[in-house]
């Protein structure tokens, strides 16, 4: 049985589909992260944001993300799909669903995965202001 | 040797292009193709930090790089 499912898509991110790959009797709950864009940075008034990726080792290192986690926590099933291309304010970059017989197995596990996501996935966000834009992180 | 190199994100603006055939003379560890980048492209020089993966996988500085291998240059990573 599969129990990782991983995805980045230039189409929007679906909590249903994320939901239901994960959902089963067994689990007694399903814990759900979902990142939005947000429309300020210090203070800075974000215009969008846009997302890009090597995508081919970007599904890797998810898939490693998922393949611990399912290992550390005792879940039954992780979603981690992530959106690549540009999106606007309050739109979703990220989804990961865990679904676990008890439920702190389902939190701690999407809190393992978003952030180690955001320490090895290589997915590069920019962001974009009225006056210019900046990529994110990549300065000292 | 050939070396596919791959810049992305923050990188891809600061070289001007985001995939470079590198011609190496001789065999050359991670450590040495860093050096080599940093000199030839010494606007590198403004990064926080870069990591390297070779054929898709996080590669650290001992690894010796192999005919036609994929390198990407890896500037720190901001999704999510």
């Amino acid at each position: 049985m599969i129990r990782t499912s991983i995805k980045i898509t230039s189409e929007k991110l679906n909590l249903q589909e994320c939901y239901a790959f994960v959902e089963d009797d067994s689990c007694g709950g399903i814990s759900a992260f979902i990142g939005t864009v947000r429309n300020d940075t210090q203070g800075k008034k974000v215009t969008q944001l846009d997302f890009s990726t090597y995508k081919p080792m970007a599904l890797k290192e998810m898939q490693k993300i998922a393949e611990i986690a399912l290992k550390k926590f005792d879940i039954y099933k992780i979603a981690i799909h992530h959106a690549e291309g540009m999106l606007q304010i309050g739109d979703i970059p990220v989804i990961i669903t865990a679904s676990a017989k008890h439920r702190k197995s389902a939190f701690l596990a999407c809190e393992f995965a978003i952030d180690t996501l955001k320490e090895t996935v290589p997915i590069w966000k920019k962001e974009h202001f009225s006056d210019g834009e900046v990529w994110v992180n990549a300065h000292p | 040797m050939n070396i596919n190199t791959l810049f992305f994100g923050i990188t891809t603006d600061l070289i001007g292009t985001s995939n470079l055939e590198l011609q190496l003379d001789h065999a050359m560890s991670i450590a040495d193709f860093k050096m080599l980048l940093m000199a030839t492209y010494p606007q590198l020089k403004n990064l926080a930090s870069y990591a390297i993966a070779v054929n898709e996988n996080y590669a650290t500085d001992n690894v010796i790089l192999k005919n036609n291998d994929t390198v990407a240059i890896i500037p720190p990573v901001s999704g999510g």
